[in-house]
């Protein structure tokens, strides 16, 4: 087990670049501190669903039927699953990471949890409702139908570009952390 | 109304658990705990690099970039500011309707609206600590090529 000083010594050096950054730039000040409260409200707001639910899937799914639904054999249904699972999200794409890391443990395939990935940041129903009322239903709808494509080609391409072992390395990894 | 939604179900979860198995339960809400704390550190840098980025970037230097760029130009700065920023779609459409009303390109608003939801720069940290260096990168850079081309694409679609 790595140290609690090593661990965060990252957020350390970011909360002392902060300090720098603010000392430095007084006129961004105001609108820095700003940010900082209302995304640290924003994260404390929808941290706690999200890794409940998380923990949930982690205790109730058995593998063997997540390895059925979404694993390597699980053809156009898996990814159809994928998609949905990730449409019908809430929450910001950092959520979805966490998510990603159990689906990957429980045995889902990485193009499935590239799919799920891709899904959760990009065709979620109640932020495509705000959007078509925002924007018109013709950009919503045409962004969502190139999004489903593009969200497609880049699981394809990323499954191509990546090489096995360092697949086989991600799920190790998910299963350590997870 | 995103985030009610989300506790209505954890919730939900939660309460549906409870009755069938108490210990599981406990022993969900541990690995919740346990998966929080292994991502902390880099949430904490996420929090700083957002920070740091939207007081930079903030609503009004963003609508200045939409607007004032048009052409391929304006398209790539879009795409970039959009990549950068980390807003929810609840600021962000409404923001990006008035600029829409005030003229700006469709084409540069949807670099914006999707290289905003598919990229993340400032999130990488935490995005690196689950899919690794490698994944990370080409996720972001295929997602940050294909939002200039899907904004093209819904560009001409909102044209016919």
């Amino acid at each position: 087990m790595r140290s609690f000083a090593k661990r965060y010594a990252a957020a350390i050096g970011a909360a002392l670049a902060f300090a720098a950054f603010i000392a430095a730039f007084p006129a961004w000040r105001g609108a820095a501190l700003g940010s900082m409260g209302f995304q640290t409200k924003a994260m404390l707001l929808v941290i706690p669903p999200i890794f409940i639910l998380l923990g949930l899937l982690d205790v109730w799914v058995p593998r063997e039927k997540m390895i059925r639904y979404m694993g390597e054999g699980s053809g156009v249904k898996g990814t159809v699953l994928a998609f949905l699972l990730g449409s019908f999200a809430a929450g910001p794409l950092y959520g979805a990471f966490p998510f990603a890391a159990v689906l990957m443990k429980k045995g889902s395939s990485f193009r499935n949890i590239l799919v799920f990935i891709g899904a959760w940041s990009t065709t979620k129903i109640p932020m495509l409702l705000f959007e078509m009322a925002a924007l018109g239903k013709r950009f919503a709808l045409s962004r969502l139908a190139i999004d489903i494509v593009g969200i497609l080609i880049i699981a394809w391409a990323i499954k191509l570009a990546l090489p096995r072992k360092e697949v086989d390395r991600l799920y190790a990894e998910a299963e350590r952390i997870g | 109304m995103d985030t009610f939604f989300l506790y209505a179900l954890a919730a939900l979860g939660l309460g549906a658990s409870l009755l069938r198995d108490r210990t599981r339960t406990l022993a969900a809400v541990k690995k919740a705990w346990k998966a929080f704390e292994g991502i902390l550190p880099q949430l904490l840098v996420v929090l700083v690099l957002v920070a740091v980025a939207l007081a930079v970037l903030d609503t009004a230097t963003i609508s200045r970039f939409l607007g004032s760029g048009s052409g391929m130009l304006g398209v790539l700065g879009a795409s970039l500011v959009g990549a950068i920023t980390l807003i929810p779609g609840f600021v962000a459409f409404p923001a990006a309707a008035a600029l829409l009303k005030g003229g700006a390109g469709a084409t540069q608003i949807a670099a914006f609206v999707s290289s905003l939801m598919m990229v993340g720069v400032v999130t990488l940290p935490m995005e690196m600590k689950y899919f690794g260096r490698r994944a990370a990168l080409l996720r972001n850079a295929f997602a940050w090529a294909f939002s200039i081309l899907a904004a093209f694409f819904v560009g001409w679609a909102v044209s016919i």
